[in-house]
């Protein structure tokens, strides 16, 4: 079995699962957030159990619209507040947390094997460690908040391998780029995506939970790498909670995939997604002059120390372009906190960059910095809908922090290798 | 459980932004909800699906985001059903979880033109092109995704064998 079965059998108490198989599986954790809470909470009601299953595998996150930017945004979190205390479930509110899926991991809410729901699509973001994550939806988080389970499809697995080493500034999302343009939009629907190779085993964290954050842009329903000792580092200190052996949690040498695809990143250059679909991926090389009058560099996609380190080595000493609006979001108040002890947050405002406090925001069009029409944002988040963040007649452009920090300073789409050969 | 209605169309790739833009997820009230139904791709779309429509998409129909105030949106603003030849899966469930039926079928966006009156029949997994007198043979939904579908919901299916252990 691969990894992804493996965590299945144990979840289902069975001895063994097969692809396509229906599956009652227990749940782990629970994660639901300020825009998908209050519905939950509401189904929750209609159910007519009185308690969740187990207040300690419930966590509830403000991050969408926070701090509350509108009387309705504030009546949700007030809802959110209420539940939490009446049900006494961990709850980061304001100041307290960031986006769901820094928090989770940084909290020690995701461990390696164990099944992970969340009202978000982006929950598959938890595979980078070993974990299944699926998101879902309102309703049906009511329904895991009552019994504790969710019946679940088994699914067929893609294996991602990939290996040598990446360019200077090429990054994971470069990489996730261009394997969803590869792929498609719908390349990876009900499917696992499994990464593993050298470069994933060389990998950070940060790297890893880009590329699984992301793979539910091409469709899949999850992504996962194999918990190993990076995995380790970053979760001691975070859980009192014992891991189980890594050793179970590896996808067996015999098993057999729907698909398998080998990548060597050595030659993998700066990727783009244009507008308006994330598999509409080209070459950053090739983009020719595209101004833009935002650059975001955050979101749950890139919004990591890591990340914002590299957006700031290449803002250093430079100004943004009078024009370009550019937003820094931290994904949590961890990294935010990191970002000041190193200096980052100095960079950022002496670049003429503006820093929000932790939120999901203007990635979904939710509040801060939303788009008129006509305009272009470049931004490290991960959709570029029509109208997805703000004006249906705005354009969305997606890629890796290095070279939103690059177009930040020239105003225009720009591969960051090109600032790095103008500086030589 | 059979439902009909008249054909609207779109193309690939429908995400849950179109259907329901980012910016209206504070809003609670379904029907408040229903009047942005697709606005990114039709602003007028509320308007037709008053009298019941039967949205047809083509692959990966709903992708995008979890949230299930997309096809709260859809349900309340009059659709009956959504046919695809492929769907997201979160959708899919959060569909179904509504109470929203929803088949797929390959071909079916080839086999469709917006105004054809169309017929699904969920328990013979058929679809009826009544405008075209064409007939297609979907997979049949397994049978406790019918339940939840004819109990409404989720959580009234829940409910119901909650109260019958």
């Amino acid at each position: 079995m691969n990894i992804t079965e493996k965590i299945l059998t144990k979840a289902s108490g069975k001895n063994t699962v097969h692809p396509g198989e229906i599956v009652d599986a227990n749940v782990d954790m629970i994660m639901v957030h300020d825009l998908t809470g209050p519905l939950a909470v509401e189904a929750f009601k209609k159910i007519g159990v009185k308690n969740v299953w187990d207040n300690k595998k419930v966590v509830v996150i403000l991050d969408h619209q926070v701090p509350a930017e509108s009387i309705k945004a504030a009546e949700l979190h007030k809802t959110m507040r209420k539940f939490a205390q009446d049900q006494q479930l961990r709850i980061y509110d304001v100041g307290k947390g960031g986006i769901c899926h820094q928090v989770m991991p940084e909290k020690g809410h995701v461990l390696p094997g164990t099944v992970i729901v969340g009202a978000d699509s982006h929950t598959c973001t938890y595979g980078a460690f070993g974990a299944f994550a699926t998101g879902i939806g309102s309703t049906e988080a009511a329904t895991v908040f009552a019994t504790g389970k969710i019946w679940l499809k088994v699914p067929e697995a893609i294996k991602i391998n990939v290996e040598g080493q990446f360019q200077k500034y090429v990054t994971p999302k470069d990489l996730i780029l261009s394997i969803i343009g590869k792929l498609g939009a719908g390349g990876a629907i009900y499917k696992s995506a499994e990464f593993t190779g050298p470069t994933i085993r060389a990998m950070s964290i940060a790297g890893r939970m880009t590329l699984c954050n992301m793979t539910v842009e091409m469709g899949a329903k999850n992504g996962i790498v194999e918990p190993d000792e990076t995995t380790r580092k970053f979760l001691e200190g975070r859980t009192a909670k014992p891991l189980m052996p890594f050793e179970s949690l590896k996808s067996d040498a015999d098993v057999s995939y729907n698909k398998v695809i080998d990548i060597d990143v050595t030659d993998l250059t700066p990727q783009i997604a244009y507008p308006s679909s994330v598999d509409n991926v080209k070459p950053a090389s090739e983009i020719g002059n595209v101004r833009v009058e935002q650059a975001f560099i955050g979101s749950c996609t890139n919004g990591r120390i890591e990340d914002l380190r590299l957006a700031a080595e290449i803002l250093k000493g430079n100004m943004v372009k009078d024009g370009v609006r550019t937003l820094v979001i931290p994904a949590s108040q961890e990294v935010y906190r990191q970002a000041i002890t190193e200096g980052l947050i100095e960079i950022f405002t002496d670049a003429g960059a503006l820093v929000c406090g932790s939120t999901c925001g203007p990635c979904l069009g939710g509040h801060i910095g939303l788009l008129a029409p006509g305009e272009t944002c470049v931004s490290t988040s991960n959709r570029n809908f029509i109208g997805r963040m703000g004006s249906k007649e705005a354009s969305v452009y997606l890629a890796s922090p290095a070279t939103v920090a690059a177009s930040a300073i020239t105003g225009r789409i720009t591969d960051p290798r090109e600032l790095e050969a103008s500086k030589a | 459980m059979k439902v009909s209605g008249t054909a609207v169309k779109f193309g690939d790739n429908v995400d849950t932004d179109v259907i329901l833009p980012g910016k209206y997820l504070v809003l609670i009230d379904p029907n408040e909800l229903a009047k942005h139904a697709m606005e990114g791709l039709d602003p007028t779309f509320p308007e037709k699906a008053k009298k019941g429509v039967m949205v047809v998409g083509g692959k990966n129909f709903g992708c995008g985001s979890s949230r299930e105030q997309a096809p709260l949106a859809l349900k309340y603003s009059g659709v009956q059903c959504v046919l695809a030849e492929s769907f997201a899966r979160i959708f899919f469930r959060n569909a179904i979880n509504i109470g929203l039926p929803v088949i797929e079928h390959k071909g079916i966006s080839a086999a469709v033109e917006t105004g054809d009156e169309l017929m699904v029949d969920f328990e013979a997994g058929t679809i009826q092109n009544l405008s075209k007198g064409k007939s297609f043979q979907a997979a049949k939904l397994p049978s406790f995704i019918l339940a939840i579908l004819a109990d409404g919901g989720l959580i009234e299916n829940l409910r119901r064998r909650l109260n019958k252990k």
